[in-house]
């Protein structure tokens, strides 16, 4: 992973803070304009260029200088983000048609943009969105119904408009698109013959509705717009009159139609005239109106994502400087000092807090985009699919936003090419016609989730066995032994495609091994999962943000190096007198016996000619067992310091060559450290290469296999005093310790030791549970004290254990329940039985001891 | 009168160099600097600049200096632009000078390899030579560890 920089490519375009009146936790949330792809992007980036480009002579609709600029910026991005909305609303008012307020959003956004570029002199646009606006006029009064063909046209129209607006920005002018066909299908779109009787349709209607349906059909769109000023938005005023009680529904319903009937006054003034309202309750409502009317452009600020990068990387900054201090003030006796150090701390962290929030957009920013584009698909390939989503105010990083909004469509896209059936197929095989699509993201264990799941047929995995066969990706034998989810899988490899015949939009071969390696580029993993007959679900797994990652540091050669987590597994440190035995050879290099598999190990120093400076603290080896795709192979380092939450920053243009370093970064004690690239080294090892390519098929194999089966834990495996066999999940674990016997120490009841500047209390896991009594095997007294330390946040405790007996990967299923308190249960794992442990109760029942010491 | 121009100078040896003064961001004392493995020669190792990661690059020996050095702790000479921020390892540092292009001269033919790129041309000072350093190729001397690595 080569960490680009950052500020380069991703900042751009703007972001709109919201502020307290519409984030629901009342902090600000961003939403950045989804409606520039990254090429406009790029060129917004260069406002100067664009200033130029737009106030180029022959822009000459651009009457004032300057001022012109201005405004034109201003349409610019406002309308781009009205046709973003546009596209959506459209497409919510295919499945409804009669809904009047979408329709009256639509006719409004149109309408906007056709004032504005009749005010700049935008000839073309202007006729475009006119023919538009006349034909959602009669939509909206009810004179014709929307039917796809009529959708679809409108659609094209923003499309239309779009591409106008991306040529106005790049040159100045609208460009030399002729639209006089649309602007035709437009108009005769009004006019068919399938304009229909409104009052054939039969549903229940508000008054008003039936006041607006029986306008006529010619009514023209000047007239439309002027009421539409009267009932503008954000809320209508008769809404409000309603709401606040002071009218009733029908008094409105009568305005209304006193105004269709040319009445010109607002609605106000017609029921204040009539008196059915007061003077001071109309005042009192048109309050209302203007207070919601400011309070949505006032709390909301557009701020270049350029700045937020500055502040970003200077709060980075200001984390490290107060990690400095934090170091200087431990060693000072001076509670002045500490206190402001503390307060310090507090508010770094919470400004942090802040700043990684305003980059924060929820999800449902790049998933807005997918009903056009599932419709769009369904529509070319003759389905009918429903979208639904879940989750959308999942908030993630723009920096990753913008990094899956292409693998996601792709994946959007793919579902309803391929995995959605005609609706024919669908009824045949006993579903409905319409197909489902479901987007789904949630927060998980500090990461987001994000599933794609379709009802479709499901992956037919003969097929994509026997095409991975002719393709030469697996070998027969390999396809014989592969189970379902493996073989769902290998439609991540390179090269590979299933779609008997290339459409149009996708099934090109490339594709689903491009969204695996953008997806494993931002440090997430996809996969995918089917049962034949009911769908297919695509889950992925994304990390928050990208410029802070939890790193393991070491130091060999007398530097110390970052290591990603993402590509770490274990840590193995074989003891000096044990060095000769473990570390064996195969013609000289180095391996290592991992669980009965050769592990291939590298030597960091050799590996980066490091030399000098050696700073082994004994004989010892230290195995740090990586993964680089799907091969493991195990780093030697001369010392495993510590894990930290590092701030990644990109190397100089000319040290990007190196390919062993993914970045650099500063550590709290201001010094510099390498971040290695693990396949990079992986690679200039020789780990990754085309001769371990077979191997590398066999690994990947395996490595599917345990991707396959998403229940799959790490336990880690240990005895305890009395023999028994206990498991933990590997990921509560934050160390392995030994501690000397005599290092523990004893407050009350309760045992502790010195672990890192803080009391660590210790919990003997026999001694809690009632398994036979401790101290059967005593004769262990001088061995140092084997402790697990896990970590929950603030809280760390030590587990005190006999033996580490492994790390497996494990489907939890539990045998037996519990039947004692700190058990979860009873599993088998490597055929014996294992009590799997409830560390949270544990802790709690070690508190209750300590509670008890107090009262004593 | 003839255009003048600014230079900062710096020592390295006993000869003087100089890079134009609006190209220098800051001077800097010695940092702690953290090598990188499998770089070319000429990158001593990176610094921390306020939060900012900078390559340190030593010119000795792409200028043909022997280890012969001023004493005192080696001093940061700071050249920053769009493109890049590189920080030079100098022996010591020197005024700043103005002086008046019609002192300035090119590179005689005699001088080759390297020291070519790297000196832009010198001006004549009362008092001896100022060489003035083509940063840019400099800091492209850097680069020159892509080829070594991949030996």
């Amino acid at each position: 992973m080569q960490i680009e920089e950052l500020s380069g490519t991703e900042l751009a375009g703007k972001i709109v803070l919201e502020g307290q009146v519409h984030g629901e936790s009342g902090r600000g949330r961003v939403c950045e304009k989804p409606s520039m792809g990254t090429k406009e992007k790029n060129r917004k980036n260069g406002a100067e260029g664009k200033k130029q480009a737009v106030a180029r002579p022959e822009a000459e609709q651009v009457k004032e200088e300057g001022m012109g600029d201005e405004i034109v910026r201003e349409f610019l991005l406002e309308s781009n983000e009205n046709l973003d909305r546009l596209d959506r609303e459209l497409v919510s008012l295919e499945k409804d048609p009669r809904n009047r307020e979408t329709l009256s959003s639509i006719f409004r956004t149109i309408h906007t943009i056709k004032g504005t570029c009749g005010f700049l002199a935008f000839g073309k646009l202007e006729s475009v969105a006119h023919a538009g606006e006349s034909l959602l006029s009669l939509l909206r009064d009810g004179a014709i119904e929307l039917t796809p063909e009529r959708t679809t046209a409108l659609l094209s129209l923003v499309d239309a408009v779009r591409q106008m607006l991306g040529s106005i920005e790049r040159s100045g002018n609208e460009g030399g698109r002729n639209d006089g066909e649309l602007i035709e299908t437009l108009k005769r779109l009004q006019k068919d013959s399938e304009v229909k009787e409104v009052n054939e349709v039969k549903e229940k209607k508000s008054p008003v509705r039936v006041a607006v349906s029986k306008t006529e059909n010619g009514e023209d769109a000047e007239h439309a717009e002027k009421r539409e000023e009267a009932a503008g938005p954000p809320k209508q005023l008769g809404k409000i009159l309603v709401e606040m009680g002071t009218v009733t529904p029908e008094d409105v319903a009568y305005a209304v139609q006193k105004q269709l009937e040319g009445d010109k006054r607002s609605i106000g003034e017609i029921l204040v005239e009539r008196g059915m309202l007061k003077s001071q309750d109309l005042m009192a409502a048109v309050q209302v109106q203007l207070a919601a009317r400011s309070a949505v452009s006032e709390s909301s600020i557009r701020v270049d994502v350029v700045l937020l990068d500055r502040l970003m990387n200077l709060v980075g900054e200001l984390v490290l400087a107060r990690n400095q201090i934090l170091l200087h003030t431990q060693g000072v006796q001076d509670a002045g000092l500490a206190a402001s150090g503390q307060r310090l701390n507090l508010i770094t962290s919470e400004l942090q807090e802040g700043v990684m929030k305003t980059r924060m957009q929820p999800i449902g920013n790049i998933w807005s985009k997918f009903p056009r584009t599932v419709r769009d698909v369904a529509m070319s390939c003759g389905k009918s699919v429903r979208i639904e989503m879940e989750g959308k105010e999942t908030e993630l990083d723009k920096t990753i936003i913008e990094a899956i909004k292409d693998p996601l469509t792709h994946l959007v896209r793919n579902s309803v090419d391929h995995g959605i059936e005609t609706p024919e197929k669908r009824v045949q095989a006993g579903k409905s016609e319409e197909g489902l699509l479901l987007l789904r993201a949630y927060h998980e264990g500090g990461q987001v989730n994000i599933e794609i799941r379709d009802d479709g047929a499901g992956l037919n995995t003969e097929k994509i066995k026997k095409k991975a066969v002719q393709r030469r990706l697996i070998t027969t034998e390999q396809a014989e032994r592969m189970s379902e989810d493996e073989a769902c899988n290998l439609i991540f490899l390179a090269g590979f495609s299933t779609a008997e015949a290339v459409t149009n939009v996708s099934g090109r071969g490339v594709g689903m091994d491009v969204v695996k390696t953008n997806i494993e580029k931002i440090g997430g993993t996809v996969q995918v999962q089917t049962r034949a007959g009911s769908g297919t679900t695509v889950k992925m797994k994304i990390p928050l943000t990208v410029a802070i990652i939890p790193a393991l540091l070491v130091t060999s050669g007398g530097e110390r190096f970052a290591i990603p987590q993402v590509n770490l597994l274990e840590l193995v440190r074989i003891k000096e007198q044990n060095v000769e035995k473990r570390l064996e050879r195969v013609q000289g290099a180095p391996v290592y016996r991992l669980r009965g598999q050769l592990l291939p190990l590298v030597n960091l120093n050799d590996e980066l000619r490091l030399e000098g400076g050696k700073t082994k603290e004994d004989g010892g080896v230290n195995i740090i067992v990586l993964q680089a795709d799907a091969r493991h192979f195990g780093l030697v380092v001369d010392q495993v310091n510590d894990t930290e939450e590092i701030v990644v920053k990109p190397l100089n243009k000319q040290l990007k060559s190196i390919r062993s370093f993914a970045g650099a970064t500063i550590l709290g004690d201001g010094r510099v450290a390498l971040i290695l690239d693990v396949r990079g080294l992986a690679e200039s090892a020789g780990i990754l290469d085309v001769r371990h390519e077979e191997e590398a098929e066999h690994e990947l194999k395996s490595e599917m296999t345990d991707m396959g089966s998403p229940e799959k834990q790490s336990l880690l495996v240990f005895e305890n005093r009395a023999g028994s066999r206990m498991a933990i999940e590997l990921s509560m674990v934050a160390r392995l310790e030994e501690f000397p016997r005599e290092s523990v120490e004893k407050t009350g009841e309760l045992e502790v030791v010195q672990y890192r500047g803080k009391i660590m209390p210790l919990i003997r896991v026999e001694g809690m549970l009632e398994t036979e009594n401790a101290g059967t095997k005593n004769a262990a007294g001088e061995r140092p004290v084997q402790v697990v330390v896990y970590t929950d946040g603030e809280l760390t405790v030590g587990l005190v254990v006999e033996q580490i007996l492994d790390i497996v990967e494990e489907k939890v299923v539990l045998q037996q329940p519990a039947k004692r308190p700190g058990v979860r249960g009873t599993m088998v794992i490597q055929k014996k039985v294992t009590d799997l442990l409830d560390v949270m109760e544990l802790i709690r029942m070690n508190r209750g001891k300590e509670s008890v010491v107090g009262e004593g | 009168m003839s255009e003048r121009r600014q230079f900062c100078t710096f020592w390295m040896g006993q000869r003087l160099y100089g890079v134009p003064v609006e190209e220098v961001q800051e001077v800097m004392r010695g940092q702690a600097m953290t090598r990188v493995p499998l770089a070319g020669s000429a990158v001593r190792g990176l610094i921390n600049l306020r939060g900012k990661i900078v390559t340190a690059i030593d010119l000795r020996k792409g200028l043909g200096l022997g280890e012969e050095r001023i004493k005192g702790p080696l001093m940061n000479v700071v050249v920053s632009n769009k493109a890049y921020t590189v920080s030079f390892l100098v022996d010591a540092i020197g005024d700043v000078l103005e002086v008046s292009e019609e002192a300035f001269e090119d590179v005689p033919e005699t001088l080759q390899g390297e020291a070519r790129k790297l000196v832009a041309g010198v001006y004549k000072l009362p008092n001896g030579l100022l060489h003035v350093l083509d940063a840019e190729k400099c800091v492209q001397t850097g680069d020159s560890g892509r080829k070594e690595a991949a030996e």
